[in-house]
């Protein structure tokens, strides 16, 4: 299962990089998505695939009495998906202004506009 | 001594103030302020008269890196504080006539103030920290003041350059005194002073010798960064003959001389300051001579009085400094006046052109007595301070008998002086003979503000021309003791009998004046200089300049095209490089497959699921289709999430891809659709690129799993996680508990992304409804 | 115009959706709750249980209109965002009170039903709650509002 996700991380990292050297904003956007997935499995995979079994301690344990998922990774991929979501929002609405103010979602013919302040 | 100076700039900003409220003719009375300064700083006089003592005043400042805020009067500090004070109160006087009914007068008070303050900082530190700060701090104050009519573009122009050629100067002499300062282990003067030995011994002094008097020729405008200042000649005239005159340039010779007694090694110190100052001097004055505008003249002639001091002080001997202490008091005098005069003329008719200029003697009588008194004190004319200058430049350079050097440096003297003494005749006498042109016959008499200030410093010229022992008794001694370090008594004369130097004087007065009469024919004089302007140093550095902007600009057209999809190009493309080099290079590549596990059908599915649902977003020309393939993507993940054991993860993903589907499903259709805007060509070359970086990230991503990471942490907080914190689920614990302040940072950039979202939205539709 | 019309018409005219969202509401945020208190102890916690909160407001303002949900609340939801961090602060600042370190846990001695034992990382957990529910309806409805 490890090489298929490791295909998997592979080919999230290239769809989000082709997607982010298109010209359309929103496809920019749709890029860094892919990227962030692609890295949050990226960080699950470096932690060791566990089957099936959660980092809960059971319930009349105190102390893990047989193997568990790594908790740290997931702890840092809860947080990074959290966040990214401030992020696509706040993205969006700015392309959505930038959009509605210049008239273009080409990054291109955004950088014309810029030379010509 | 802190305090006074921190008064000097609270004043300055005080002014800044009064502006609002005062009537600008009054603003004649706050030259009080200054002066009341200098009689403060005659108060010393007598007490540093026999220069044995120093006066030290020291506040900690930055005690850990060894700097105070240590200040020092002395008989050098002592002279430049005087002069700084003193013809800062006649600059005062004369500006509150010279600018009256100036919408910024008050701005202009304050720059003034302000540079007053610094230019007595730098004299009185006694630290090279603080003494680079006041330095560069001069360099910030008289920006504002050349560049003063702002609205006149050369006047900004001339601002800059004198800006960055002194500032550039500050970052040599930055460099020098660090390196000083690590030498010794000390930061105060004084006591670097024992350490001259080891400075003048060190591998090193070569380099700091010339970053020094980078920093010192920079300021004091030697050959050949010396055309800022005639470029500086824009400014109103009192800031010119304020900065000309006896601050702003004399700094650098401050500094020279200050630094004398630590860098004076006697042979690479004295050689290029001989060099430069020679150099300097004769360029100067050979320049003066064909100038049509006055203050050309005077700005030129400056050039060269401060080339002879660096000449002076690269003699170095006893009489040598003895004769640059007295000949930087000469020049202040006969400069400042001859500048104030200038600047009546200017006011009164608004002409400079010393071709035109004649006859305005019987107009103004106090100017023209004035200016004839400055002339001959330029000149060197006996029974004028210049006059005893002059011979105690001979004298000094005469010194060293009849050698080859000696007669050398005679004879560059003698010539620049001939030229001077023509500046001083064209600039103090010229205007005021002859006839009076018909154009100017309705000049009207000067008001007492503007004659009255060139007519003191004439006097005083006069007055130390005829008892020299007043100034030499009260402060030029002691003055050459702090230069020079020892004891010293020399007595200024107004006879000394026939001697080589007065016969020389002699020589260069005939000269002189016959230069002037020389000059006087030939109004086209300008011409003959234009013709080699392409030598001149600010045409090359013009050119140099120029150069380097066309480099940039290609330079940036080149690397900063300003295409993101460029850059990104550039950055992976050098991840890919150097990155896999190392990986290739370094690592042994080799993949572990035992340790891993194998994949299931369903496995294989959601895998297979999730790969065409990138290519659909990667293919497809449907904003709709590209958004639910991405949702698709999120929950794939989620999936392989509930697989390996982490439900929390696949909750929250789980939630979050819904609300981002919805998210952009509510701004869908305010978004543009997709355009085709790249041909199959890029496509393929994007294409290329973003697979060899997903593949090497892949590979990466297989040795990273070879050898798995250290599980330390996550062992701590799995065993930890009830016993500590009472909690069972671990990846929670480490969330609201272990890293608690984490989340708690995590939940402010989430507000932080709500408030930007609902500020740019809400104020988009305010501006609407505005506009509507 | 032809804007106008298209996001008129994406609110799903459907009654029984409404039905249903009327009786949804109230369930998926208990759920919500639910799954933020046991999170100490089972998967669950401040953030999924936002976000479940949230999507059920969401559900809501689909079914009718994105006005109709802000009814429900009798403020705006911006205002759950301050709350929720000074929640979390607080819980972070109370060991100081007993004189302890910063973010020290510190726990009730009695156990609570369901719960498990309250201590200061459940309201720590109950701020995270509140402000994703807040940063979440705030963006939502912001954007529903005016794009």
């Amino acid at each position: 299962m490890e090489l298929l996700l490791v295909l998997l991380v592979g080919i999230l990292y290239s769809a989000g990089i082709y997607m982010m050297f298109r010209r359309s904003m929103v496809k920019l956007l749709l890029g860094l998505m892919l990227l962030g997935n692609g890295a949050n499995l990226l960080i699950f995979l470096m932690g060791e695939l566990t089957k099936g079994k959660a980092p809960i301690i059971d319930n009349d344990q105190i102390h893990f009495i047989d193997a568990y998922a790594d908790p740290v990774p997931q702890a840092l991929i809860l947080t990074a998906i959290v966040i990214s979501f401030g992020l696509t929002a706040f993205a969006i609405v700015l392309l959505n202004k930038v959009y509605s103010t210049t008239g273009t979602d080409d990054l291109d013919s955004l950088n014309i506009q810029d030379l010509d302040i | 001594m802190l305090l006074l100076i921190v008064f000097v700039f609270v004043f300055a900003f005080l002014t800044l103030l009064l502006g609002k409220f005062v009537h600008s003719k009054f603003f004649k009375f706050i030259s009080i302020v200054p002066f009341l300064l200098f009689l403060f700083f005659t108060s010393f006089i007598p007490l540093l008269k026999d220069g044995t003592k120093n006066i030290f005043y020291r506040t900690e400042w930055m005690p850990s890196i060894g700097v105070s805020l240590d200040f020092k009067l002395d008989g050098l500090s002592l002279l430049f504080s005087l002069m700084i004070t003193g013809i800062g109160t006649l600059i005062y006087i004369y500006t509150s006539s010279y600018l009256r009914g100036h919408p910024y007068l008050n701005r202009f008070y304050t720059y003034l103030g302000l540079f007053m303050g610094a230019m007595l900082g730098l004299v009185l530190s006694d630290n090279i920290i603080t003494l680079f700060i006041f330095w560069e701090l001069t360099s910030v104050t008289s920006y504002f003041l050349i560049g003063f009519n702002n609205e006149d573009e050369s006047a900004r122009k001339s601002a800059l350059w004198a800006f960055s050629i002194t500032g550039l100067g500050g970052f040599f002499l930055l460099a020098s005194l660090v390196v000083i300062g690590s030498i010794t282990g000390e930061t105060s003067i004084h006591e670097i002073l024992s350490h001259s030995n080891s400075i003048q011994g060190h591998e090193a002094f070569g380099l700091i010798l010339v970053f020094f008097l980078l920093g010192a020729f920079t300021k004091s405008a030697q050959f050949p960064f010396h055309f800022w200042l005639p470029g500086a000649m824009k400014a109103p005239t009192p800031v010119s003959a304020y900065l000309h005159s006896a601050t702003m340039v004399k700094a650098g010779i401050y500094l020279l001389a200050r630094f004398t007694p630590i860098l004076n090694d006697g042979d690479l110190w004295s050689k290029s300051l001989l060099l430069v100052g020679g150099v300097t001097m004769v360029y100067g004055a050979f320049h003066c001579v064909f100038r049509k505008d006055l203050k050309g003249i005077l700005a030129y002639s400056t050039i060269s009085a401060l080339g002879m001091l660096v000449f002076l002080l690269g003699i170095g001997t006893e009489l040598a400094i003895y004769a640059s202490s007295v000949f930087i008091v000469v020049h202040a005098l006969y400069k400042a006046s001859l500048f104030l005069i200038t600047g009546a003329i200017d006011h009164a008719v608004h002409n400079r052109d010393i071709t035109i200029l004649s006859g305005f003697g019987e107009k103004m009588p106090i100017l023209a007595t004035a200016g004839f008194i400055s002339a001959l004190s330029c000149a060197g004319i006996p029974l004028t301070f210049g006059f005893i200058g002059k011979e105690l430049i001979y004298e000094s350079t005469l010194e060293g008998g009849v050698t080859y050097l000696a007669i050398g440096l005679t004879v560059i003297a003698v010539v620049t002086n001939i030229f001077l003494t023509c500046s001083g005749l064209l600039a103090g006498i010229k205007p005021f003979i002859g006839e009076l042109p018909k154009k100017f016959s309705k000049v009207g008499k000067l008001e007492l503000g503007i004659a009255l200030p060139p007519f003191i410093l004439a006097v005083l010229s006069l007055v130390f021309g005829v008892f020299p022992n007043w100034i030499n008794q009260g402060i030029i001694n002691s003055v050459t003791r702090s230069i020079y370090g020892d004891f010293i008594n020399l007595d200024l004369k107004i006879w000394h009998g026939v001697t080589t130097a007065l016969l020389l004087s002699g020589l260069t007065i005939l000269l002189g004046v016959a230069v002037y009469f020389i000059v006087r024919q030939s109004h086209n004089s300008m011409r003959f200089i234009e013709r080699f302007e392409v030598f001149a140093p600010q045409h090359m550095i013009e050119k140099l300049i120029e150069k380097i902007r066309v480099f940039a600009y290609r330079y940036t057209g080149l690397t900063q095209n300003s295409y993101l999809r460029i850059y990104l190009i550039v950055i992976v493309l050098f991840f890919i490089g150097l990155v896999g080099y190392k990986l290739f290079a370094d690592v042994p590549l080799q993949v572990n497959t035992e340790d891993l596990s194998a994949f299931r059908s369903y496995e294989l599915i959601v895998f297979i699921i999730t790969v065409i649902a990138i290519l659909f977003t990667i293919s497809t020309s449907s904003r709709l289709t590209a958004i639910a393939s991405i949702g698709v993507v999120g929950y794939c993940i989620c999936l392989i999430f509930v697989f390996y054991g982490a439900p929390d993860l696949a909750m929250t993903q789980f939630a979050i891809d819904t609300l981002t589907v919805v998210l952009f499903v509510l701004v869908l259709f305010k978004l543009p659709s997709f355009l085709k805007l790249s041909n199959r060509r890029i496509q393929a070359r994007d294409a290329i690129v973003s697979i060899a970086f997903g593949t090497l990230i892949s590979l990466i991503t297989l040795q990273a799993l070879v050898s798995p990471a250290d599980k330390e942490i996550s062992r701590f907080y799995a065993e930890n996680a009830y016993t500590l914190a009472k909690g069972k689920n671990v990846v929670n614990v480490i969330l609201v508990d272990f890293r608690g302040f984490d989340t708690l940072i995590e939940t402010m950039v989430l507000s932080i992304a709500a408030l930007g979202v609902f500020s740019l939205l809400k104020y988009n539709t305010k501006d609407e409804e505005s506009s509507e | 115009m032809k804007k106008v019309q298209n996001s008129e018409t994406r609110h799903l005219d459907s009654t029984i959706l409404r039905t249903a969202t009327n009786y949804l509401l109230p369930l998926i945020i208990m759920f919500s709750i639910f799954v933020l208190l046991r999170g100490h102890y089972l998967s669950g916690g401040g953030f999924v249980g936002g976000l479940i909160a949230s999507i059920a407001f969401v559900l809501h303002s689909y079914a009718y209109s994105p006005k109709e949900t802000l009814a429900l609340f009798r403020f705006s939801p911006l205002r759950l965002i301050p709350t929720g961090l000074s929640l979390s602060i607080l819980s972070a600042l109370l060991p100081i009170l007993l004189g302890l370190p910063i973010m020290t846990g510190v726990w009730f001695a009695e156990d609570v039903v369901v719960i498990g034992s309250v201590g200061s990382a459940l309201f720590f957990d109950i701020g995270v709650y509140f402000v994703v529910i807040g940063v979440v309806l705030t963006i939502l409805f912001t954007i529903a509002e005016n794009v």
